[in-house]
């Protein structure tokens, strides 16, 4: 849908108004105001987008993001399985510049002023808003890992959990890496980001040494007790498919690494690899847990379920990997997507002067590739429980895939487009 | 012009006390939940293999969601994600969808 012309918007609004007062319907209230979004992924994006085409251009956006493209981490795990590249998961902001009017700013805020509605930019100066949306992601706890907490060493032992730069160094050390040796990959204590996403890679790259480099090894060093997503379909797809090639270490929390020698130091043993991929545990990107806001665990923002609204901090909403997330509701780019629906219907209620939907409703798919083609996927539907006042799983809903099949992996494609259009065309 | 038979259902179902404390968007707000997959607006990209929403006949949408919820229909997802909705939610987004161009 194009941005209804004033004059439409005028007319609509004028037949709204008479609708409104026969049926004693409150619908017609106009949302005005300056929203400034800070971070353009998953969550910002969409919210951003669904701010001006839900108010129909009523309500003024800023998005403040600090890399020039979207790169998308779901698909992510394929780039550096060697069957997409870079290009495949890069989208443009021009969609959300020119086709919604979003005024679209490369920058990073560096602080937030919650009594006077501000945030101040690192190249300089700030900015009003009347409402504030933070949907950063999430920045890592390198004391957790002391031997990476230097940039040199964050350059040789990646993470590869935020897609860009690190995905295509991660992919050239796999390239690089001589037949016969052993990749390992160390997953934090849930929460994290994309549960599924480092059994994904652990497949993914697995699939390419079988073809390309059919003696090297693939060590899971998991730090949770056991496999924390779509268990008994990434342990069949292992035995099927990755049999001698993957390993599986469960209770294996990385205490340090040794960078020179790429070992990974764990509680009572040592495991040194060709390429050692470390996903450190993480928490609320840093502008989320550095202004203030209410955190649980020390870690993720405390939210209103009702308007993805700080408890804290009044005026100050926040998405995606960022909060602290509702019973079984994983971090995943899908999730972070509907909350910002969530949170741009709250927010164009309270610019009107409303009360946000009391009844929302999120679900989340999650696809994972086993190989290039084969997927499987976890679904779940999350419902308002005014008791709780928290979103909770609808029981008998959502589950996951009865088998790996390429059908899924059609979808999966067909759902990264999509999403991709919904947040930023 | 979607705001006008959006904003119909919503004021009906209000009028006829189905649905008291709703907020009048709730059709729409509801509907946006399925555009990760099948596009904004229920306008899904061509060639990208999911069912566009948009302008179907909002009969149609219900009976296909009715037999995903009764197993009736197969479905590699849909199964467990129309179970997720009560039937009167499931109303307000057919009803959305198939007012879209």
């Amino acid at each position: 849908m194009m941005l209804m012309k004033r004059r439409d918007f005028l007319k609509v609004g004028a037949a709204a108004g008479a609708m409104a007062s026969l049926y004693g319907c409150a619908g017609g209230a106009k949302s005005s105001g300056h929203v400034v979004v800070v971070g353009g992924g998953y969550g910002g994006a969409t919210v951003a987008k669904y701010l001006r085409m839900w108010s129909e251009g009523g309500v003024q956006v800023t998005l403040i993001e600090r890399n020039p493209t979207f790169i998308s981490c779901p698909i992510s795990n394929l780039v550096i399985g060697g069957t997409k590249t870079m290009e495949d998961i890069t989208v443009s902001y021009d969609g959300l510049k020119n086709k919604w009017g979003v005024r679209v700013i490369q920058d990073d805020v560096v602080a937030v002023d919650a009594a006077k509605k501000t945030v101040s930019l690192k190249a300089g100066g700030s900015m009003t808003y009347d409402r504030l949306v933070l949907s950063p992601g999430v920045d890592f706890l390198w004391d957790q890992v002391p031997g990476l907490n230097n940039a040199e060493a964050q350059g040789k032992i990646l993470h590869a959990w935020k897609a860009g730069a690190q995905t295509v160094a991660l992919r050239k050390q796999l390239e690089n890496m001589k037949d016969g040796g052993t990749y390992a990959i160390s997953i934090p204590k849930a929460p994290y980001r994309c549960p599924p996403g480092p059994y994904e890679r652990a497949c993914l790259v697995a699939d390419y040494f079988k073809q390309h480099k059919p003696k090297s090894k693939v060590i899971i060093l998991d730090a949770n007790e056991d496999v924390v997503s779509k268990k008994p379909l990434f342990t069949k797809a292992w035995a099927d498919l990755y049999k001698g090639i993957i390993e599986y270490r469960n209770n294996s929390e990385l205490k340090d690494v040794e960078v020179g020698t790429n070992t990974a130091v764990l509680e009572f043993d040592k495991f040194k690899a060709d390429v050692l991929n470390v996903i450190p545990p993480h928490r609320a990107g840093d502008i989320a847990a550095k202004s203030g806001l209410k955190l649980i665990n020390n870690r993720w923002v405390d939210i209103n379920w009702l308007s993805m609204e700080s408890t804290s901090t009044p005026g100050v909403h926040v998405l995606g990997d960022a909060i602290f997330p509702a019973p079984t509701m994983p971090k995943s780019g899908h999730m972070a997507n509907q909350h910002g629906k969530l949170a741009a219907a709250a927010i164009l209620n309270l610019l009107a002067g409303q009360e946000p939907n009391p009844e929302p409703v999120v679900m989340n798919t999650c696809y994972s590739f086993v190989d290039a083609k084969n997927v499987i996927h976890v679904a779940s539907v999350h419902q308002y429980d005014a008791a709780t006042k928290v979103v909770q799983p609808v029981k008998g809903a959502g589950g996951v895939s009865a088998a790996r099949n390429e059908l899924e992996g059609k979808v999966a494609l067909g759902w990264a487009k999509n999403i991709w259009a919904d947040m930023l065309a | 012009m979607k705001m006008l038979p959006t904003l119909t259902a919503a004021c009906l179902l209000l009028a006829s006390g189905v649905a008291l404390a709703a907020d009048p968007n709730l059709g729409r707000n509801l509907a946006a939940t399925c555009a990760n997959c099948h596009g904004t607006n229920g306008q899904a990209l061509k060639g990208s293999g999911m069912d566009a929403l948009a302008g179907q006949e909002k009969a149609k949408i219900l009976q296909k969601l009715a037999d995903f919820k009764s197993g009736d229909k197969p479905a590699s997802i849909m199964h467990q994600i129309s179970k997720g909705y009560t039937d009167a939610q499931l109303d307000l987004i057919a009803t959305y969808f198939a007012a879209q161009k």
